[in-house]
């Protein structure tokens, strides 16, 4: 569960804890739903998701549920990764070098850690739109339980909620495109945990240099 | 009704053109309650519950004569006491029917997320299709008046209909039809506003009522549902009429620029990531690639 990453004996290395693969998808699932659903209200031309999903009511029903599962992943994700998540000084050199990263000039970028700063930004605005969802959440839940003079609070969540949801979205299109499409061996290492020695060094040099370290120390 | 779709003018969270928006030609109705001659005998509040098929719930005191204090999922006519003291010391009885405002720009239909859960009339009506009510309560937020009410159990929200099933079929609402006092009068929007200016002229000219007034607030188009007030410049002191209700700014950013900002965001990211991966392609590992030509390692 700690960043501890280590070989694997066939040759590979353990990118991502059982735990971890299990919290990721947990949040992720959810998120999916979630997703569907909160586009189905946001749009009349994309209402028939609900329809689709067994009907509007239901999903007016199970959205906040499945978003308790969403912040209670979120929460676990915070719990096993907020330390390794921290904001760096090597950081600022990478986002400096953004333009050879987007372009793949993969040998001009700083080596990155366990998570490169992009990563962290994803981990980030998941987590701070999360509680923001969460809160102003809570309140379209049940506003009939809101009174009248505290009409501000209902007023001020149905606009937070879909600026936050719109925030993650912008994170989770490049999240799925960079995990699936773009990372080559990244999908993978999310699904059956491991990556090739050759991918942990091109992507997480630092964190691979230490892999090592550590494992000649245990010899 | 064969022809109820080409009365619509407005339907909640749909998508495309309305059936029938500008084809019909009908009359605005409107009610007018003259606060100045309401005795507050709640007749109309009996008269909502009948037609409408409520049974009586619990009513709760608070020092006044009000049944309770805001309307509820099923009682959706309700009169607001106010003991008001004016600045020279009398006493006055406040008495406003509250009940749906029928806005001619409906804050509740413009929140709705539900296909025809909520549709706006060519005759000024806004009436809620509970069939279509998913919960969610968005209208409770929209509207600026307080009307509409969840119902827990059926997890649907409820709200005065203008009597549509009456109105449709040339009837007179079920309030009008039972005022004792001629206090609520039905009619075009036209004939409801001359009556009610009329009668704000006469408290003026003829009662001391220098800031008699009629209450049609702008700031939601004018509403279905007009009142003749005995102080037009101070509408709160009748049971927290909104002095100048708008639909709410954050409801209309959402609804307005977020939507399209909103919009153009998602399209442009799917687009934007097909298209940097048709120009730059996939981040390969190298060495990965030899690997997988030449077997395991």
């Amino acid at each position: 569960m700690s960043g501890e990453p280590y070989l694997l004996p066939n040759g590979r290395v353990l990118r991502y804890s059982f735990h971890e693969r299990l919290v990721h998808w947990l949040a992720g699932i959810s998120y999916l739903y979630l997703l569907l659903t909160g586009l189905a209200f946001w749009s009349p031309w994309l209402f028939w998701i609900a329809v689709v999903l067994g009907g509007a009511t239901i999903s007016r029903e199970l959205h906040p549920w499945f978003g308790l599962i969403f912040v209670v992943g979120v929460s676990l994700m915070y719990r096993m990764w907020h330390r390794q998540m921290k904001e760096t000084p090597a950081d600022k050199a990478w986002w400096a070098s953004i333009g050879h990263y987007i372009r793949n000039e993969d040998d001009q970028i700083p080596s990155a850690d366990r998570f490169n700063p992009g990563q962290k930004l994803l981990f980030w605005g998941f987590f701070w739109n999360g509680m923001l969802l969460l809160l102003s959440g809570l309140i379209l839940w049940l506003p009939q339980y809101i009174p009248w003079n505290l009409r501000f609070l209902r007023l001020a969540a149905v606009f937070v909620h879909p600026v936050c949801a719109l925030a993650t979205i912008a994170l989770f299109i490049i999240h799925v495109y960079m995990g699936t499409a773009m990372e080559r061996g990244a999908f993978g290492s999310v699904i059956r945990g491991d990556v090739s020695r050759a991918w942990a060094d091109k992507h997480h040099h630092t964190w691979y240099e230490q892999l090592l370290r550590n494992s000649a120390a245990r010899k | 009704m064969s022809q109820a779709a080409t009365e619509l003018i407005r339907i909640s969270g749909h998508a495309g053109v309305v059936p029938g928006k500008g084809l019909n030609r009908e009359f605005q109705v409107c009610k007018l309650v003259d606060t100045t001659t309401c005795i507050g005998c709640k007749a109309c509040e009996v008269a909502c519950l009948e037609w409408n098929g409520y049974t009586f719930s619990e009513t709760v005191f608070d020092n006044s004569y009000q049944t309770m204090p805001e309307t509820a999922w099923n009682y959706w006519n309700l009169i607001k006491f106010n003991e008001h003291e004016r600045a020279d010391g009398s006493m006055m009885l406040l008495m406003r029917k509250d009940q749906c405002m029928h806005c001619a720009d409906p804050g509740c239909l413009a929140a709705c997320p539900a296909d025809a859960a909520i549709v706006q009339y060519a005759n000024g009506i806004v009436d809620f299709q509970e069939a279509n009510c998913i919960g969610c309560g968005y209208c409770m937020t929209g509207c600026p008046f307080n009307i509409p009410k969840f119902d827990p159990p059926s997890r649907k929200v409820f709200k005065c209909t203008l009597c549509n099933d009456r109105v449709s079929v040339g009837l007179e609402p079920a309030c009008i039809k039972t005022c004792p006092t001629g206090c609520l009068h039905f009619g075009t929007k036209s004939e409801m506003k001359e009556l009610a200016e009329a009668r704000a002229a006469q408290l003026r000219d003829h009662s001391g009522f220098q800031d008699a007034g009629v209450y049609d607030p702008p700031g939601v188009g004018g509403t279905h549902v007009i009142y003749v007030l005995h102080d037009a410049k101070n509408p709160e002191l009748y049971g927290g009429l909104p002095k100048d209700p708008h639909v709410p700014l954050s409801v209309r950013l959402w609804k307005g620029p977020l939507k399209w900002i909103g919009n153009f965001g998602i399209i442009f990211g799917v687009v934007g990531v097909f298209i940097h991966y048709l120009r730059f392609g996939p981040k390969v590992v190298k060495e990965d690639e030899q690997e997988s030509h030449g077997g395991s390692e």
